[in-house]
């Protein structure tokens, strides 16, 4: 069954642990998955968060100035 | 034994170190290679300590914090990520080999160096900094403190000229760090260079460099980045950028554990105490006969290091009886900073060093004294 997914994606392996910790903190959902292959061919990991997190995830995005590289919507097989 | 080679590495660690290690060893995958819980649990540990050394020394991104090995192949990247053929750099007889032989293979490529002279006492005059810039000077790359005297640098008054010169600042922490403060954005510092085993505690094999937002480091070791697999670039992003391969993520995490004890005892206390140790030392043996202490223990900031030699006795035999007689270990001979060894003229003979670190006691430092003074007598 696929579901819609909100994908976070990073350049770097801290720019992940930084995205988790903060939403960790702050109580928004979500955790780290591989990057979905539609995203990039390279391996990797992102944050998989549910799409009515988005205005949560975009608003910690900016305010701890987290370094991200893209922001997705997918459907995905979960 | 009495163990006073903690300039070296500090030997005796918090105990939490060699837990944590131990726990990483059976615990860890490999950290930024998938997102299974046990590739994760390293990531994490490993990010925070990125967030404790970033804490430690100022530097606003911790993800800007680059992990490597130790202080010398930090100072390798930076300064050959940094600079190049033609490119002047400033520097002093302060410095250890792991600063200085990657300055003379840069002069050997085509680039200048230009040393701030250090006297018989081993003491450098920042005035002279005005005197060495030339046109094409392009950065500052300085100790905060002597390995062979202890006797710290003024670094907020050395940044003050690199930032009026538009000068890169890389400051080699090894001896500093854990023990004297450093803020890269107070102080306009563009790189620090730091070990994990030293005054930090940590296990040997952790170490790196802190690096101010928007400066551009080339990276010299290129490879496995857990990230971008198809570029045929190194991830331009920093930490990546300088982290190919897969990290020393079980020695960070003891230099994790030991950065947690080192924020609840305070880097102040440590300070406090390991200086009135070699106080202690310093005022007992300096007006032994025969004995010759180097340094400026005339109120210079400085890391509890006493270096010393007795008349002209080979450095090596003094360590030697030390430790064979006496049971105290101190390293003895040049010590890996020649320019400093000329200045002081203890080129042939070395010196005997003795440092001092938070495990340390009176009793022990008293011993170290009471040694000194028996072989004093005997030469």
């Amino acid at each position: 069954m696929e579901e819609k997914k909100l994908i976070v994606t990073f350049g770097t392996t801290a720019g992940a642990m930084a995205m988790e910790k903060a939403c960790r903190e702050e109580g928004v959902p979500g955790r780290l998955i591989p990057v979905p292959r539609s995203i990039t061919a390279g391996c990797g990991m992102c944050w998989m968060a549910p799409p009515e997190a988005r205005p949560a995830v975009e608003e910690l995005m900016i305010r701890r100035r987290l370094q991200t590289e893209g922001l997705y919507e997918l459907l995905l097989r979960r | 034994m009495i163990y006073l080679d903690n300039a070296a590495t500090t030997r005796t660690k918090p105990p939490c170190v060699a837990r944590a290690v131990t726990e990483a060893m059976s615990d860890f995958g490999n950290s930024g290679r998938g997102t299974h819980d046990d590739a994760l649990t390293a990531a994490r540990v490993i990010y925070q300590t990125r967030e404790q050394v970033a804490a430690l020394v100022g530097c606003p991104r911790p993800d800007h914090v680059c992990f490597t090995a130790n202080s010398t192949e930090a100072l390798n990247i930076a300064i050959a990520g940094l600079f190049g053929p033609g490119d002047h750099v400033i520097s002093t007889d302060l410095e250890h080999n792991s600063v200085l032989r990657p300055l003379y293979r840069l002069r050997a490529q085509g680039g200048e160096v230009g040393f701030l002279p250090a006297d018989s006492r081993g003491r450098i005059d920042l005035d002279d900094l005005e005197k060495v810039i030339r046109p094409n000077t392009r950065g500052v790359i300085c100790t905060h403190a002597s390995n062979v005297t202890g006797d710290a640098v003024d670094i907020t008054r050395v940044s003050a000229f690199a930032h009026a010169h538009g000068l890169i600042l890389v400051v080699d922490a090894s001896q500093s760090a854990g023990l004297l403060p450093l803020d890269m954005v107070k102080q306009h510092i563009d790189v620090v260079c730091f070990t994990g085993h030293k005054g930090l505690y940590g296990p040997q094999g952790t170490g790196g460099l802190c690096i101010r937002e928007g400066l551009e480091i080339r990276p010299w070791k290129v490879g496995g980045s857990g990230v971008h697999s198809y570029l045929e670039t190194q991830p331009p992003e920093y930490p990546t950028r300088l982290e190919a391969g897969t990290l020393n993520g079980h020695g960070l995490a003891g230099l994790s554990a030991a950065l947690d004890w080192l924020e609840q005892t305070g880097v102040e206390a440590v300070r406090e105490h390991d200086l009135a140790l070699a106080r202690q030392f310093y005022e007992q043996v300096r007006l032994l006969p025969g004995v010759t202490v180097y340094g400026d223990w005339d109120g210079t900031p400085r890391v509890p290091v006493v270096s010393l030699n007795l008349s002209n006795w080979d450095s090596g035999e003094v360590s030697d009886d030390l430790a064979e007689r006496f049971g105290i270990a101190t390293r003895p001979g040049a010590h890996c900073a020649p320019r400093m060894h000329r200045a002081l003229g203890t080129e042939a003979q070395g010196t005997v060093r003795f440092s001092w670190a938070w495990f340390n006691t009176k009793a022990e430092t008293g011993a170290a004294a009471r040694a000194v003074a028996e072989l004093a007598r005997e030469r």
